[in-house]
Parts: structure tokens; C-alpha cells; sequence
């Protein structure tokens, strides 16, 4: 019996904690992972300023993401980009998702850096205060994005035409993998869970709500998924915007089956 | 035989670490290596345990730093020869050895509100179905082990949240009530500012440690916050309340 | 003088498992002063073990299922042993008492039609068992901790009581100390309620927990209360038996109730082989028939496999001696070849989680080893059958302590049911008794001194002995003398062997100080557990005869004189004494029910 001089580890100084495991990596990767997306998406979207744009983001039937849908104002100056008009929307549903409040609570505000871990913060009120309290909001980005998922598989319709020819060409394929995964991200989210049955108290008490269930079942199991969806549908969005800015401006060639050639 | 080599806390707050050698047989948990201990080392060993199979909740303690039922944790996912740490849970007040006190979280329980049925049909039954009951069957899983309470920061690192906060064993207790199909309570009820929902930022450290496997973030706490949403911040419920009468 | 608190109540309860919050429940509502008293902490009392559900004959899935049919099977299941007016008022009053808890929050799986949905389990004509998956005593128990919660009954959790009080013949209260900081402290009652629960921590395989020490057995006997039946515990066919950390935890009976069958090594299903006569009219005897029975209840007879426990554990037993057993001692459990993973998955997650966290084996996949494991007492203090009233005026017992209810082997799923009928009314009639009462009984300040001197006597003694290493040694003693099957010559040797025991603890070394020091509470359990020990020993020594969880390898078969009496004994100052008393005898409408059995003792 030997005795070690460590107390229990209840002082309250940072990061202070008893575990062994790799406990800082999922918070950094997370970390790295968001960071990453907005330094590109942030980057991305202010090239789309100009007219022409400084990096084109339409390629022959393919429009970008970031720019679906394109609005372009008379009042605009040609120095903003028409993305940043429509950022808010995709932005706030992420802003204010059930996931990514976890992801970015624990990576970037430490709060807590992981379980068992101690955080920096002196006080600590929660989302019951001003401004975290607007989280609230949450399912008016739902509808929000619901909106700019409609649009997206528009878009993604559409680059299956281009000069009055059906065809099909890589871009378009990944632009309905990106309108499919956002769709996901949309319809695993917690508010629709809630707003299409987890609010009811009883299912079966009509054929009404014993419809709503169903979909709230199914929904459900979508929704143990939605941190999936939620990275696969962000990184599908990036991948796509960069392709299609790839294509459009000329640095990779799209393979595909239109004869008419893609300009603008 | 293998042999544990085990840091264990000894004392009350003013206790330190210690270090045991203890030999075990195969197939044990960290509990029997505890009562090993206890009966061949140190008889004052104080420890809370009952069952031994994970239903009572009983031997909640941080293994390693993290929050675990000790009956549940098997040796072999240990490295042989890897010092095992065994402390009592940080958040509640500490007796002694691996015991704390949890008094608050009974506290908490005499508070709750209560399910309040309505009238039963004329046979004398109550009629449910099963789809109605599956979520709420997921909630009475809880075997009050506390370990969501201990891991939650919200009260673990920030002990003056305990009078604003029930912590997520009782989020979860507020919603076994708030859905069942029978409850009679007002909906205000169970949405009330009081029970601080609002205080958990959804890190889900409960859902983490939770030995019944329980998704409490995404099945109790997050549909309460939405109910939340429902009783006081969505205008449009509240026009079509001012324009329908209360629905 | 000794220092302690005190309270005063009209009522205390001491246990808080099922049967203790369901009294402290009903004498609170009475307007009695109620105070709960518990080892442990709130809610976490063996109860939440039980796993299968609770008999009640609703009739929800078998609508021909009524209060004579559970009686019946209730009786024939306890060898005709049981106090008939305990077995008829449980049939009648089951129903009630879970409709009662759906009311107070419970959620039961439930029927097509929203009604509470039955199983079928060993010893029960139809599926009768409400339950919830595999966690009903969870349900149970968290259903009556939150209901008793809001009634705002006071508890004393973690709080061992040591001795009852008396005022002369009646009770007066009770005598313990906290866990927490060794201090005492004093209850002073009109009337107390025993509602502790068993006593399997006296074998070395087991699926109680730490609680079941046998602390009220002992309490009523040394307060001078009759016992009755001690010789009789049920050993369930079915615990885990390995890993060794996890023999003894217990595998449920719906294992089999929805479909497990038991195989021995060469994989034969060998429950065929031990049909008993008193069931064979109607026990399937083909394999066929048997698992034809799980969806046509009306035209085929149920499975072996849900034959009475004393039938199961004893077949599992002579299979094991007989070498076809599994390689770590048991049998085998199998549900993985007859049902799919979904159902097992849905029907018993606990036990799908209990292997597969602890003994790496997914259900879905292969055959659980099973084997035998100390579970039950049928036996306990004497009490009538409408009040729970022991012998001793003011001392009621409910629950597994009380004995009488389940003759001499109990069936599955009315334990449960057990402790919430008679819970009730011991907590009704404890409160009548005590609200009739105008003061409250005198204290006696000797007898505190008296047990608080008793109760730090182990810090005084000098000896070396360590009290994990006897209570280890009289496991062993108990598993292989008095367990599954008896001899005469072993069950003096039993007594020779507690005598050294007792002898032993009296030279405790006990470490530390009296603040929630395990080493002191077990060298007190010590003391209850030998005094229970000696009772069971000695009830099983005069009971010459096999019969129900009392097994004798030399009187192999039930005994016509044995079948008509009880073994009552009391505790004097020089042990135990006993005597054999009469069945009570049933009226003849009860009795016109077993018209037409082979006569019961012909049951082996």
C-alpha cells in the first residue's frame, strides 16, 4: 500500500481531469473540421463579388450551393457577393441546431471541453439568457431550410437539362447527393421531430396523430443519425461548391453528356 | 491470478489517494475487486453497492476519471498492469472512501410533479396503447444511479445551478410525466422556468454516461425544450391562441 | 448513558422495498404519523431485482383466468403447505392492487386493446403476469418510491435497525444506528412494520443483494415472535453461473415463459424426462406439444420448462450430477435457436444487456449456462392472514419476511403481488392498531443501553477474526449443508459448524471508526444471519420429508403426516425451539377446487 499525494481533483482549474483517454482529440477534430469550413466557405462565397464574379460559381446547368438561389438585385454593388443575401438562411438552422450547439459548446466555448472535464467558465447560465436564449428559435430556421431544400433539388433537377437536352454529367450527380444529404440533415432535425408528432402526448388517439406518429417514428430514426447528417451534408455542400467552381472556371473539365458546350 | 493495481480514494475530503495491490480471477468487475480489497485489506473500506447487475444503481463511482457503475466494468478493458483509478463522484459531497452524499438529488424527487391521471373507462381499466408508452418505458429505465447528475456540468462545475437546475435524471422524470398519454396536468406545468431546463446546453455528457443506455438529450431533455418553445416563444401558436382560443 | 435521537411515529416501516412502501403508503394515507426506514438508499431495494412481472389474475389475455384459478395454482404450486386464507385473499386482491399502480404512474406493456398485457410463467394456468419487459420490479418499485415521495412520508435512508423495542409483551419501536456516522437512534412506535425482506445472503450462490441479510427474520424472532416455514427456500432454477463474479444473478423464468427451452450437454431437452405426477395431466409430454402450447393455449398443455421451480431446480441439479451438464456447472438456457433477435431483443433487453455486459455472450446467438441459485424464503414470521399480525402485539410483517403465503415453494410473479396486497394491509391494520392507541408505549432505557452496547461490541472484542472471512465460510457451509438437497448427518453438521461460527464472531476484528464502515455493518448482519441460519437448519432437520425448496436426500418423497402440518418455532434465550402445528383447513368451497388432483401428497 503505497499512498499517493493527489487530492480528490475537485479544484476547479481547467481542464483538471482523471481521464486517461484521448479524451481532447473528438472536441479538436471538431474544432478543426468547423474551423475548416468556414475559412472555406467564408472564402468562397466573398469570391463570388464582381460581375463577372472573381471565381465563377456557374458551370453550364450546375449552380454552386452557396448561391442557390441566385439573387442579384439592381441595389447590390457588384463588390458583395450575392451569396452572403442568402447565407442567413442555411446559416441559422445550423447556427441554432440541437448538434451543432453540442459540437461547438464543447470545441469552441469549452463548455464543457468533454465530460468529466473541467471548463473555464467562472458562471454559467445556460441557454436561459440573451443572446444563447434566441437557440430557441431553432425551428423558424427549420423552415428556413426546408425552403432552401426545395430550392437545392430544384437546382439539382435542373443540371439534368442544359440547351433543351436531358443528360447527366458528374456534377449533377453530386449536386442530387448534396440536395439528398441536406434534405436528410433537414429531416432528421429535432424541431421536425417534435413539431411532426414528439409533441403530441397521444398517438393513438386518432387516425390523425396515428399518422403523425408514424412519420415521428420514422423521423426518429433519422434523427439518432443527425450528427451523421449534419457532417455529411456540410461537407457534401463544400465538395460541391468547389467542384462546380472548379468546372466553371475552367480548372477541371466536367464529364458528361451534354453535346451543347458549358458557357454563359 | 492477475493482479490490479488499483488508486483508490481512502478518507473524506481531507483523504488522499492510495494504492492497492489486489489479485482477482477472471471475469470480474471493478466491484469485485473493490470487495476483494475490502475483505482481505481494508475492512472500512466504505462503498455503496446492491445488486451487482446493474439494476439498482447503487455503485456509482469515476473509474479512470469517468463516471461508471463499478459493477459494470469489466476488468478486462483494463491493460494489464494499467494503474485503475476509483474515485467517488465529484459532484455531491463527499462521506467517505467512494461514498458521497446524494441527499440533493431526493431533495429534487420530493419536488417533482406528480402524474395526475384522469378518470379510468367504465370497466375500471385505463386504456393506453403501446405505441404511447414505448418512449415513456425508455424514461422508466432510470435506475437512479446519479452518474448523469455527477457527469452534467452544469451543476458538476457550477454547484450554485442546483437550486435552478433539477439536472437530467429529473429532466427526464419531468418528461415521463409531461407525455403520458393519461396526464391531466396543465402543459404550463411542466414547461414552468422552475425546473431550468433551459440551463442544459445539450452537451449530452448524461446520454454518454448513462449505464441503461437511455438517449436522455435527444428523448427527454430536447422535446422538453421544445415543449418549451411550444407554451411561450412561437408566435405563431400564440396567434392562432388568441385567434382559436387555447387549443 | 448512550448518546442517540429520537422520533416518535405512530407507524414505522423498516424496508422500503415493495412491501414496505406500499404499508407506508396506506398507513400514511390513514392519517398515521408514517416513517420509512431503510439499509439502503431509497429505491433501491432488492425489489428491483424481480424481473418477470406480477401475478394477477385481470384476465386481460385469458379471459377464463379468475381468483380460484390463482389460488389454485398458487396452492398447488406451495404443496398444499400454504395458509389458504393468505393465498385466497392474494388471488382476490392482486387485480386491484396493479390497476392501483397503473394509476400511480405504472407503465405495463400493454394488450392490443390498451389493456395491460400478461405472461405466461412457471406454475401459472394462463398468462398472468403483468409486466414490463423484463424489469417489473424496477417499474414497481420507482412507481411506488415516487408515489410514497409525494405523499411526503418521512425516510431514514441508510439506517440499519438492530433491534425491535418492547413495552412489556407489545412493541414500543426500534433501535439502529445510521450508516453514514455510526450514531444510534431511537424510534419510538405504536406499531411497527417488518418489511425486510429475505435472507439469501446466508448462501454462497445467490441472487440477493448485500440487504438480504435476514435482519427482520431475526428482529421478530429475538422480539419473541413465532416463525413458521423457515425451512423452505426457493432455489430458482435460473441464475448465471459464469462468469464466477456474476453465479447466482438471476435469469429470469420469462426466459422460458416466452419460449426458452433447457438443454443439457448432449442438447436434449431434458425437462421431458422429470414431469412430476401431480402435473402430468396437464404438462405437454412431447416437444411437439410444447411449443405448440406457446400460441394454442386451449388445446395444448404447457411446457416442462415452466414447471414449479422446486421441479426445475432439481432437475437441473440431477442433470449437473449427472455429468451432462455444461462446462462451467450448469445447464443450458436456450431462446437464441427458437426465437428471433428482434423479439429476444424487445421481450428481455435486461437480459440481453446482463450477458452481454458481463458475461460476453450475445442471447440472440447462443444458449445461456444456467444453474440454481439461493433466491426466495418461503418461510418467515407468522402472520395472520387478514392483518399481517405477528404473534407480538404491535408487530405486523409483510413481503418475504412474512411467511406463510407461498406454502412451501413459491411461484414466479407472486412474490410481486404478495408485496403489494399484503403491503397494503399490513400498513392498513399496523395504523388501525396504532390510531387506536392514545399515547405511545413506554421506553425502556435498559434495553437501549443493552443494544447499543451490543452494537459497538465488535470495536471492543480483542480478537483477530475478520467478518467477511466468516460470513465467506458460512456461505460455504450453508450452499453445501443446508441447500438445494439435505441429509440428517449434514444438517448436524451444519449445526456444529454455526455453533463455531458463532463461536468465531465472537472475536471480531473490526478496522476503522463507526462511520460508514462496511467491516462493522456485516459483523452485525453476522448476528442475524447465524440466528437465521440455526432456524432453517433446524426447520430442515425436523421436516423428514422432501417437499416444495425442502429437499431430503434421505426422505425422498413427501411424507401424509408432513403434508398437514407447519414447522412453528420461537427463539429463546437458549435458541431455537420449535413445535409442528396444524394446517389451518380450508372451508369446503376452497377445497372443492382440488377435487379430482392425485392427492397432494403424492407430489414429489
Amino acid at each position: 500500500m503505497a499512498q499517493a499525494s493527489t487530492t480528490l481533483g475537485r479544484e476547479r482549474r481547467y481542464g483538471k481531469t482523471q481521464r486517461v483517454d484521448r479524451w481532447w482529440l473528438e472536441p479538436l477534430l471538431v474544432a478543426f473540421g468547423l474551423v475548416s469550413f468556414i475559412v472555406y466557405s467564408t472564402v468562397s462565397a466573398l469570391m463570388g463579388a464582381g460581375d463577372p464574379p472573381i471565381w465563377a460559381y456557374e458551370a453550364g446547368p450546375y449552380l454552386s450551393p452557396f448561391f442557390e438561389p441566385i439573387i442579384k438585385p439592381a441595389w447590390l454593388p457588384s463588390w458583395v457577393s450575392p451569396a452572403l443575401l442568402i447565407l442567413g438562411g442555411p446559416l441559422s438552422f445550423r447556427m441554432t441546431c440541437y448538434y451543432y450547439r453540442r459540437a461547438y459548446y464543447r470545441s469552441f466555448f469549452m463548455s464543457p471541453p468533454a465530460c468529466a472535464v473541467v471548463e473555464p467558465a467562472k458562471s454559467y447560465s445556460g441557454e436561459t439568457r440573451f443572446p444563447l436564449f434566441l437557440q430557441k428559435l431553432h425551428r423558424y430556421a427549420l423552415y428556413i431550410a426546408l425552403a432552401f431544400n426545395m430550392l437545392l433539388w430544384y437546382g439539382a433537377i435542373k443540371s439534368f437539362y442544359w440547351e433543351g437536352e436531358i443528360g447527366i454529367g458528374v456534377g449533377s450527380v453530386i449536386m442530387t447527393a448534396n440536395a439528398f444529404l441536406l434534405m436528410m440533415y433537414s429531416l432528421s432535425c429535432h424541431s421536425l421531430r417534435h413539431l411532426v408528432g414528439g409533441g403530441l402526448d397521444c398517438f393513438s388517439c386518432s387516425n390523425f396523430t396515428n399518422t403523425r406518429y408514424s412519420v415521428w417514428a420514422r423521423i426518429s430514426q433519422w434523427n439518432e443519425h443527425h450528427r451523421f447528417w449534419a457532417w455529411a451534408s456540410l461537407i457534401s455542400v463544400g465538395v460541391t461548391d468547389l467542384y462546380i467552381r472548379l468546372v466553371a472556371n475552367g480548372v477541371v473539365t466536367d464529364l458528361h453528356t451534354f453535346t451543347a458546350p458549358f458557357v454563359h | 491470478m492477475p493482479t490490479a493495481h488499483l488508486k483508490l480514494w481512502r478518507g473524506d475530503d481531507t483523504g488522499a489517494y492510495q494504492e492497492y495491490d489486489v489479485e482477482y480471477a477472471e471475469g470480474m468487475v471493478i466491484l469485485d475487486v473493490v470487495h476483494l480489497l475490502q475483505a482481505t485489506q481494508v475492512g472500512d473500506l466504505a462503498v455503496r453497492w446492491n445488486c451487482k447487475a446493474g439494476k439498482c444503481g447503487s455503485c456509482s463511482a469515476e473509474i479512470n476519471g469517468k463516471p461508471r457503475l463499478m459493477c459494470m466494468t469489466r476488468m478486462n478493458t483494463f491493460v494489464p498492469g494499467e494503474t485503475i483509478s476509483i474515485a467517488p463522484m465529484k459532484t455531491f459531497p463527499l462521506i467517505r472512501d467512494l461514498v458521497t452524499d446524494v441527499k440533493h438529488n431526493y431533495g429534487v424527487a420530493r419536488k417533482m410533479l406528480e402524474f395526475a391521471p384522469g378518470a379510468p373507462a367504465a370497466d375500471g381499466d385505463y386504456r393506453m396503447q403501446q405505441i404511447d408508452i414505448d418512449r415513456l418505458q425508455e424514461f422508466h429505465k432510470c435506475i437512479e444511479c446519479f452518474l448523469c447528475q455527477d457527469v452534467c456540468h452544469v451543476i458538476r462545475e457550477h454547484p450554485d445551478n442546483l437550486n435552478n437546475f433539477i439536472g437530467p435524471r429529473f429532466i427526464l422524470q419531468l418528461a415521463q410525466v409531461a407525455m403520458h398519454p393519461l396526464d391531466t396536468n396543465e402543459k404550463s406545468a411542466s414547461t414552468a422556468d422552475h425546473w431550468g431546463v433551459d440551463y442544459c446546453n445539450i452537451t449530452k455528457c448524461c446520454t454518454d454516461v448513462c449505464p441503461e443506455g437511455i438517449h436522455i438529450t435527444d428523448n427527454a431533455i430536447i422535446p422538453m425544450k421544445e415543449r418549451i418553445v411550444d407554451e411561450s416563444f412561437d408566435p405563431i401558436r400564440a396567434i392562432g391562441r388568441k385567434l382559436f382560443g387555447k387549443k | 448513558m448512550v448518546d442517540y435521537e429520537t422520533h416518535e411515529y405512530d407507524v414505522i416501516v423498516i424496508g422500503a422495498g415493495g412491501a414496505g412502501l406500499r404499508a407506508a403508503v396506506e398507513s400514511s394515507a390513514t392519517g398515521a404519523k408514517t416513517a420509512l426506514i431503510c439499509k439502503s438508499l431509497l429505491g433501491k431495494a432488492h425489489t428491483v431485482m424481480a424481473e418477470g412481472g406480477i401475478a394477477a389474475a385481470l384476465g386481460n389475455v385469458y379471459e377464463q383466468d379468475n381468483w380460484q384459478v390463482h389460488f389454485r395454482d398458487t396452492m398447488r404450486g406451495g404443496k398444499m403447505l400454504n395458509n389458504w386464507r393468505m393465498a385466497q385473499i392474494h388471488a382476490q386482491e392482486a387485480p386491484d392492487r396493479v390497476r392501483e399502480l397503473e394509476a400511480w404512474g405504472a407503465l405495463f406493456d400493454r394488450t392490443a386493446d390498451g389493456r395491460i398485457l400478461q405472461r405466461d410463467f412457471g406454475g401459472h394456468r394462463y398468462a398472468r403476469l403483468a409486466h414490463v419487459g423484463d424489469r417489473t420490479g424496477l417499474e414497481m418499485i420507482r412507481t411506488l418510491q415516487q408515489h410514497a415521495v409525494h405523499r411526503g412520508i418521512d425516510v431514514y435512508q441508510e439506517c440499519t435497525i438492530t433491534r425491535l423495542l418492547k413495552d412489556g409483551d407489545a412493541i414500543a419501536g426500534a433501535f439502529g444506528y445510521w450508516r453514514e456516522t455510526g450514531r444510534f437512534v431511537v424510534y419510538r412506535a405504536k406499531a411497527v412494520i417488518l418489511a425486510t425482506g429475505g435472507l439469501c445472503k446466508l448462501f454462497a450462490i445467490n441472487s440477493n443483494s448485500w440487504e438480504g441479510t435476514g435482519d427482520g427474520h431475526a428482529l421478530a424472532a429475538w422480539a419473541g415472535a413465532d416463525m413458521i416455514d423457515m425451512e423452505f427456500v426457493q432455489f430458482h432454477p435460473t441464475g448465471m453461473v459464469w462468469p464466477l463474479s456474476v453465479r447466482g444473478i438471476l435469469v429470469t423464468e420469462g426466459v422460458r415463459g416466452d419460449g426458452g427451452t433447457l438443454r443439457n450437454r448432449d442438447q436434449e431437452q431434458f425437462m421431458f424426462n422429470y414431469i412430476p405426477p401431480m402435473f402430468a395431466a396437464e404438462t405437454a409430454d412431447t416437444i411437439e406439444e410444447a411449443d405448440r402450447w406457446y400460441t394454442d393455449k386451449v388445446n395444448a398443455r404447457r411446457t416442462p420448462n415452466l414447471l414449479p421451480r422446486d421441479e426445475v431446480a432439481r432437475a437441473i441439479n440431477s442433470e449437473v450430477k449427472a455429468g451432462r451438464g455444461s462446462p462451467h456447472g450448469g445447464v443450458f438456457l436456450d431462446i437464441a435457436s427458437r426465437r428471433d433477435a428482434d423479439y429476444i431483443q424487445r421481450r428481455l433487453p435486461s437480459m440481453y444487456h446482463q450477458f452481454k455486459q458481463l458475461a460476453d455472450v450475445d442471447i440472440t446467438k447462443d444458449a445461456m449456462e444456467v444453474g440454481p441459485t439461493a433466491h426466495y424464503a418461503m418461510g418467515g414470521v407468522r402472520v395472520d392472514a387478514e392483518t399481517t399480525a405477528t404473534t407480538v402485539p404491535g408487530l405486523f410483517a409483510a413481503g418475504e419476511v412474512a411467511g406463510g403465503m407461498h406454502g412451501s415453494n413459491r411461484l414466479g410473479g407472486n412474490s410481486l403481488s404478495d408485496l403489494l396486497v399484503f403491503g397494503r394491509r399490513a400498513g392498513l391494520y399496523a395504523a388501525e392498531y396504532a390510531n387506536a392507541m392514545p399515547n405511545l408505549p413506554g421506553l425502556n432505557g435498559t434495553d437501549v443501553d443493552t443494544a447499543a452496547e451490543e452494537a459497538t461490541a465488535p470495536f471492543d472484542n480483542t480478537g483477530r477474526e475478520n467478518p467477511y472471512s466468516i460470513h465467506h465460510d458460512m456461505q460455504d457451509s450453508m450452499q453445501e449443508l443446508v441447500g438445494i438437497i439435505r441429509k440428517e448427518d449434514e444438517l448436524g453438521e451444519a449445526r456444529e459448524r454455526l455453533q463455531s461460527f458463532r463461536e468465531r464472531s465472537r472475536h471480531l476484528r473490526v478496522d476503522g471508526n463507526r462511520q460508514f464502515n462496511p467491516g462493522w455493518h456485516l459483523s452485525l448482519d453476522l448476528r442475524t444471519m447465524l440466528t437465521v441460519a440455526d432456524l432453517i437448519t433446524q426447520g430442515a432437520t425436523l421436516r423428514k420429508e422432501s417437499r416444495g425448496g425442502h429437499t431430503r436426500d434421505d426422505y425422498p418423497g413427501p411424507d401424509t403426516h408432513f403434508g398437514t402440518v407447519n414447522i412453528v418455532q420461537r427463539w429463546t434465550p437458549d435458541g431455537a425451539v420449535a413445535r409442528e402445528e396444524p394446517l389451518p383447513q380450508m372451508p369446503h368451497e376452497l377445497a372443492a377446487l382440488f377435487e379430482g388432483d392425485s392427492h397432494a401428497d403424492s407430489a414429489s
